[in-house]
């Protein structure tokens, strides 16, 4: 027995390490047939480390502070050394992350992943892509530019539509009458600490769900069915190590090679990333001509803008902002299917969520133009502004996929499921 | 990490995962861990070389810390005056040739009378503990705990250190004395001489404090 | 020799409301690689810029990026008692601005970042000559901007200049350089570009160091995705 051995069984007599390792990497089994889809989950995790240490050594650095949180992002990206890296890493990492968890969402649509046994395991999820917009909303207060402030004032405002205690809820969580220091400092509190420690809590719960039902691919079918019956291993499953270690690995390396030429080349990514209007100093008497939240949050946005005001009160449109992140959590008893994966499912389905992405992305563009942006229809329509009039098409194509789910997924012509996975 | 690697490709040869008897060809395998193991350690040292360096003084940091000028003009004989660098008070201390002449009697009575402890830059090393012997520059801060002494230039029962005082300085806190060179007592609690910063003569009336040579 | 600024539509009310996107801008070409030209523009912005803008984010020593030394910083570019070290403020007090201009100037640090290097080589050329503003002073990219043509001993003085629609041409609106001042509208342009270039240097110091990093980062990422695809092809032989 060497000394490595020895350290590691006086270790495994205090603590389960080597069972651990065991049970989640080189003894857990995971289809065989993962594609290009289940890189997204590792990435997720991946941008999760890079996002808490460059915000840690950000944290050494940035005030808290309405006079002083400007000056000091400005002074990370000149005084501090190698301060800009850091920061670009970290605004850059904010859109990558999701990015990367929008796609591992939609491998989910694909694939069938949120069906039973995992209802669970996308309920957390959920709550993970939950906390991830809280954090991101925090977070881009902390800048203390135009357009945190006025996105951050918008948003805040969407709670003052709440029926009754609206305004007060406002005043709360602003901590004052407008959004000022003691927002920013909140948002600090929530930002660096509170949403983190959440969203980690949720990352491991994440896993564990994943560990115990085991991982779903790209048939949708489960490959604990078919086990060896000396071993009790699934036939079409490998083990995580080395086989998906090393394959992540990969993944990795030209994901981080997409998220450095970003970093390195585009930090601002043609105002995509880091607005343009978010480099003037927060101004509370001035609103810039046009304020539009960063992308991720536009196509929730648009649909917040799509919905008119009714009873003259904007509470319906946040409602339906609110509607359409909620309604994502009922999929696992939405879809009827039987089958999981979109490779046995019909024409429907695939319609469906062909429809739902096109919806998805036209609501995202508009959600970062001004309503005017592609003129207006004729007098036959009121003159209304046609980027209104499509969103409200695409919000109601939007919310019909979910809808009309149990329906078209029942009807669908499906194909019959493999006995064992394809490659 | 080697052995669980084959251990992972054994346990697996009854499933998804056939590795064939002899087929694999493990040298390959180590040579290939070895390779993007080294890769990964660059990788490593690459990414965290930023994050240590930006634990480092800031140009703000550095601005406030760069070296001060004092106009040696205004100081008459006998006077010393006070600047800041770096955060700390630096004494200019203009000495008469009387403190001058002074300063070899107390040689017996100070713990290192020739500088042998390195708190003054080698330009400095010597009796005076100074580049000119009218000009003693020094870090006003007492080398036994941090507080900054109090200036006793007076001789004699004047200063209120007694009849054999010939001038200098001492720390309030813990009574350390020191001499018209910085030069501590002995039987003081502080260690070491007052610490002579880097400095240097920019002209005749024209000082530098916090760097040894001039700029160019 | 006219210095004609074409706009894309007709200066109307919409426009006084701040949507200055709807301004055809001037590309201001300018090249961030070119130091010399940086030089220039630095020089034009501590003459002109710096007495009422400050650009509180930015050191004067951190011109050495543009290979000056600290000498030639402080004895050219350095005209308050400002140390080397020191970022670059300007005496006028906020409340002092407001009540002069009706705004404080803004900070200019990173003015690059939030207009654009081409809205602000377009703004530099479009001032032009508006009896009804309170400095004589208007603008064609910001319209009833408050502040003054520094330039206009240089580029002279212009005139908005409406021309009437045709058969072929659509009513646009022009500028029309009618005292010529000491500069050729040439060397006037070139000038602005020498600004801008330093302005947008100015707003993001980093940036030509950025790149070169990312390129080493990227060569080696390449290299990493070569040896992981090779590491990951040669696992991947045991599964069937």
């Amino acid at each position: 027995m060497g000394p490595t051995n020895s350290l590691v069984s006086w270790i495994d007599e205090r603590f389960p390490l080597t069972s651990t390792f065991k049970q989640h990497l080189s003894e857990y089994y995971a289809p065989k047939n993962f594609n290009f889809w289940y890189f997204f989950g590792a990435l997720s995790l991946l941008v999760l480390v890079i996002q808490i240490v460059t915000g840690i050594f950000l944290t050494m650095h940035y005030k808290a502070d309405a006079d002083q949180a400007f000056a000091s992002v400005e002074y990370i990206m000149r005084d501090v050394p190698w301060g800009w890296l850091i920061r670009y890493v970290h605004s850059t990492g904010a859109s990558m992350f999701f990015l990367v968890v929008y796609l591992h969402m939609f491998r989910a649509l694909l694939y069938g992943s949120y069906r039973k046994p995992r209802e669970l395991l996308w309920i957390l999820g959920m709550l993970i892509y939950l906390c991830l917009m809280a954090e991101a909303f925090f977070g881009y207060l902390l800048p203390w530019g135009q357009m945190s402030y006025w996105g951050a004032q918008v948003i805040v405002n969407l709670f003052a539509a709440v029926p009754f205690l609206g305004p007060d809820l406002a005043v709360w969580i602003r901590g004052d009458y407008v959004v000022s220091d003691a927002t920013l400092n909140r948002f600090f509190a929530f930002h660096v600490i509170a949403v983190p420690l959440v969203l980690l809590g949720l990352v491991a719960a994440h896993l564990i769900a994943l560990h115990e039902v085991g991982s779903n691919n790209p048939d949708g079918i489960e490959i604990k069915k078919k086990k060896d019956l000396a071993t009790g291993v699934p036939l079409d499953g490998i083990p995580f190590h080395p086989y998906y270690t090393v394959k992540d690995l990969f993944g990795v390396a030209v994901f981080l090679a997409v998220f450095t030429s970003i970093v390195f080349f585009a930090p601002e990514m043609g105002g995509y990333f880091l607005e343009h209007n978010n480099f003037v100093p927060a101004d509370p008497l001035k609103t810039p001509a046009h304020i539009a939240p960063v992308w991720y949050f536009t196509p929730f946005y648009s649909i917040l803008r799509a919905v008119p005001p009714m009873l003259g009160s904007q509470f319906p449109g946040v409602l339906a902002m609110g509607a359409a992140v909620v309604i994502m959590f009922l999929l696992p008893w939405l879809d009827r299917s039987p089958v999981k994966s979109i490779r046995y499912r019909g024409s429907l389905y695939k319609a469906a969520l062909a429809l739902f992405v096109v919806a998805f992305l036209v609501l995202g563009y508009l959600g970062t133009k001004p309503t005017n942006v592609w003129g207006q229809f004729g007098p036959w329509l009121g003159g209304a502004d046609r980027a209104t009039v499509v969103a409200r098409v695409f919000t109601i194509v939007y919310f019909l996929f979910f809808v009309l789910m149990p329906w078209y997924t029942r009807v669908d012509k499906t194909r019959p499921e493999p006995e064992r996975v394809t490659s | 990490m080697a052995d669980n690697i084959d251990q992972g490709g054994n346990l697996a040869a009854s499933t998804g995962v056939d590795p064939g008897a002899g087929a694999v060809d493990k040298r390959r395998r180590r040579t290939l861990i070895a390779w993007t193991g080294a890769a990964g350690a660059v990788a490593g040292l690459g990414i965290s070389g930023p994050f240590v360096m930006s634990m480092f003084p800031s140009e703000r940091a550095r601005a406030a810390g760069a070296p001060i000028e004092v106009d040696l003009s205004k100081i008459e004989p006998g006077m010393m005056v006070t600047e800041e660098w770096r955060g700390k008070p630096v004494w200019v201390l203009h000495r008469t040739e009387g403190m001058i002449e002074r300063v070899p009697s107390t040689d017996g009575a100070v713990a290192d009378p020739e500088s042998r402890q390195p708190m003054q830059p080698d330009y400095a090393r010597n009796e005076l503990r100074s580049i000119r012997p009218n000009y003693l520059v020094l870090v006003g801060i007492c080398t036994h705990l941090g507080c900054s002494p109090s200036q006793k230039l007076e001789v004699g029962e004047a200063s209120g250190l007694g009849a054999d005082w010939n001038g200098g300085f001492f720390c309030p806190c813990h009574g350390s004395k020191f001499d018209l060179a910085g030069r501590v007592f002995k039987g003081a609690p502080a260690p070491a001489n007052l610490e002579v910063p880097p400095h240097t003569y920019l002209s005749d009336t024209r000082l530098l404090i916090g760097e040894d040579s001039k700029r160019g | 020799m006219k210095a004609l600024l074409l706009l894309a539509c007709l200066l109307g009310p919409a426009i006084a409301c701040g949507a200055s996107e709807e301004v055809r801008l001037y590309r201001a070409n300018i090249d961030l690689r070119d130091a010399v030209s940086i030089q220039r523009g630095a020089k034009v912005f501590v003459n002109y810029c710096l007495n009422c803008h400050s650009a509180s984010y930015m050191r004067y020593n951190r011109l050495t990026d543009l290979g000056l030394s600290e000498r030639q910083i402080s004895d050219n570019l350095i005209f308050s008692d400002a140390k080397i070290g020191e970022t670059m403020t300007v005496a006028m007090r906020e409340e002092d601005g407001k009540i002069w201009f009706g705004v404080a100037p803004p900070d200019l640090s990173v003015i690059a970042r939030s207009r654009g290097a081409d809205w602000l080589y377009s703004y530099l050329r479009g001032f032009y000559r508006d009896a009804s503003a309170v400095t004589g002073w208007n603008n064609v990219v910001f319209p009833n901007v408050a502040m003054p043509h520094v330039f206009w001993k240089l580029q002279g003085i212009q005139r908005f200049h409406i021309v009437e629609g045709g058969h072929h041409a659509e009513a646009h609106s022009e500028l029309v350089l009618e005292t010529p001042g000491t500069m050729s509208v040439q060397a006037y342009d070139e000038m602005l570009r020498d600004l801008v270039a330093y302005l947008a240097y100015m707003a993001e110091p980093v940036s030509i160091k950025r790149v070169r990093v990312g390129i080493v980062v990227l060569l080696f990422l390449g290299l990493l995705i070569v040896m992981t695809w090779l590491l990951k092809r040669e696992y991947w032989k045991d599964v069937h």
